[in-house]
């Protein structure tokens, strides 16, 4: 692989499609993430953003298509393979999926307590490194049910960047979060891409915090990529579901296909 | 009439699909259990010990009340009809081999199936539904270690154990109220007809059932567990047909192992 220059190519996604039993629900998926970017999937809500996502960290397997990270196709790997590229990545839930049993600092150490051989008491320093680093110095013995929600969420940061990844995944961090919280996280973001050089892959349909971090954004509507490119690409694009998303109208009920809409109440196709 | 034919099969291509499943975990757990520690891969160990704790230990107070309870009543059955012989002694023999062979082993499984058949499907189903499971996956940590084989193992012990417990409880019973003066049977007489009566196979094959019965309840669980979909409604969905059909299928096994040790 070559040195890691700006126009590195750390993903790259080709001809992805993705089902549900018979129903397709992303089709003809194709893009690139460059080393060190925030590559922002944006689209609303079932738009098929977790389904994709899911299939860029392999907990699910594509109908038909490839997925190169660092070259290698992900898709095509046995499960000891999958394994040792995914320490090289770490994800952040939508819910943050903290384990409810474990206290904050076990958490974030247990990556480390399972595939390294360090020390304890330098797990335990790591541990608190990263806590201080999203914020939560301190709260290593709280347990996931006493944080609040943006703090579970950035706990949830901290274990994922526990092992040190190239890559981190964030499915909708800012859901469900008040502007404040949410706008700190899209500090945190950017720092943590600031600080070390990390690839960030951010789900969302909020429109602010894409303006707030995105280097490149691309699109979904349907299940189908409708724009890709920088922020001021996509925001020049004459293309009416991006417009409606910029200037955050509602879908105009003259624009909803009829023989659409008869299919959906009638569930025939 | 087609509809019955239609609702059989589709209920029997179920069952054939779960216990697909079942065996696709279970080739899994023993590939975890056996082969990868000796890769270096490890158990583990702590977890295990506190399930044992959760399914064996916590579960005794509760076992050991019913099991005593339900050696009384035996008892008292058993005198209702022994009495008009004037064979109260036999009571002995009664409490001592149902509770061997049938009775401690039984409850014990229906007890462990309500406190601990149940907890282990609404954890992993919880688990599933917060994305804790996928979670596991993306830091490369496999569920099978981490989650089903403590667990099935904690288990496995953990119901032998309990039952020879609630054997020798449910014995107890049956003797305390034997001997009172209700019935009023001769202590020593009773403790000689209760050893007198009883081959250690009998409690071979108590101990044996139990086994068998561990294994149903955790993997009824965990299978029920995994099934869980779309949040807290259905954790209690599948935490209830964790507990019917574990049930189920231990009174089922029961009937075949019975069947066996009859005819053998
Ligand atoms: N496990 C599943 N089984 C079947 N369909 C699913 C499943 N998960 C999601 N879907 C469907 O796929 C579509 C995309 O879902 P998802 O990727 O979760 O959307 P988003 O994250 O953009 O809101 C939705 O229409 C949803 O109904
Ligand atoms: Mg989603």
């Amino acid at each position: 692989m070559a040195a890691s220059n700006d126009n590195d190519i750390i993903i790259e996604v080709r001809d992805l499609v993705v089902k549900y039993g018979d129903r397709t629900v992303l089709d003809g998926i194709n893009f690139q993430v460059r080393r060190g970017e925030i590559f922002v999937i944006l689209g609303g809500s079932g738009c098929g953003k977790s389904t994709l996502l899911r299939n860029l960290v392999g907990l699910m397997r594509p109908y038909s298509g490839r997925i190169l990270i660092n070259g290698q196709d992900f898709t095509a790997m046995n499960d000891e393979e999958r394994t040792d590229a995914r320490k090289r990545m770490g994800m952040c839930f939508q819910g943050s999926a903290l384990f409810g049993s474990m206290s904050v600092g076990d958490n974030v150490a247990l990556p480390l307590r399972e595939h390294t051989r360090l020390e304890e008491s330098t797990i335990e320093i790591m541990t608190k490194i990263k806590l201080e680093l999203v914020g939560l110095g301190g709260f290593g013995d709280f347990l996931p049910a006493e944080l609040s929600g943006g703090m579970k969420k950035r706990a949830g940061l901290a274990r994922a960047m526990a092992m040190d990844p190239e890559i981190i995944f964030y499915d909708e961090p800012s859901a469900g979060l008040d502007p404040i919280v949410a706008a700190g996280l899209d500090g945190l973001i950017r720092k943590m891409q600031h600080t070390f050089n990390l690839t960030s892959v951010v789900v969302t349909h909020e429109m602010e915090s894409v303006k707030q971090i995105a280097d490149t954004v691309c699109m979904l509507e349907r299940g189908r990529i409708v724009g890709l490119g920088a922020l001021e690409e996509l925001r020049a694009l004459d293309y009416p579901y991006v417009q409606q998303f910029f200037a955050r109208r509602a879908q105009d009920e003259s624009q909803i296909d009829s023989a659409e809409y008869l299919r959906s109440l009638t569930g025939l196709e | 009439m087609t509809s019955v034919v239609g609702y059989s099969g589709r209920a029997a291509l179920d069952a054939l699909h779960a216990g697909g499943m079942v065996c696709v975990l279970i080739v899994d757990t023993l590939n975890w259990l056996f082969v990868q520690p000796l890769r270096g891969k490890g158990l583990r160990l702590r977890s295990t010990v506190e399930h044992f704790v959760e399914f064996g230990v916590r579960s005794m107070p509760i076992v050991g009340l019913i099991c005593f309870l339900v050696g009384v009543i035996i008892a008292m059955q058993s005198a209702y009809t022994l009495e008009k012989w004037g064979a109260t002694k036999f009571i002995a023999n009664l409490v001592g081999i149902s509770a061997l062979r049938e009775l401690a082993p039984l409850m014990t499984a229906v007890l462990i199936t309500g406190r601990c058949g149940s907890a282990i499907t609404a954890e992993i189903g919880t688990m599933k539904v917060a994305e804790e499971i996928d979670a596991l996956h993306v830091m490369g940590l496999n569920p099978t270690k981490f989650l089903i084989v403590p667990k099935f193992l904690a288990m496995l012990v953990a119901v032998p154990c309990v039952t020879v417990l609630a054997m020798f409880i449910m014995i107890l019973g049956g003797f305390l109220l034997s001997c009172s003066p209700l019935v009023g049977v001769d202590p020593v007489i009773y403790y000689e007809q209760t050893v007198n009566s009883l081959v250690a196979k009998d409690m071979v094959t108590g101990v044996v059932k139990s086994i068998f019965f561990g294994i149903t309840i955790c993997w009824v669980g965990i299978y029920r567990g995994f099934q869980v979909e779309g949040g807290a409604e259905g954790v209690g969905r599948k935490t209830t047909s964790s507990v019917v059909t574990s049930i189920f299928l231990i009174i089922l096994l029961d009937l075949v192992w019975t069947t066996l040790f009859y005819f053998a």
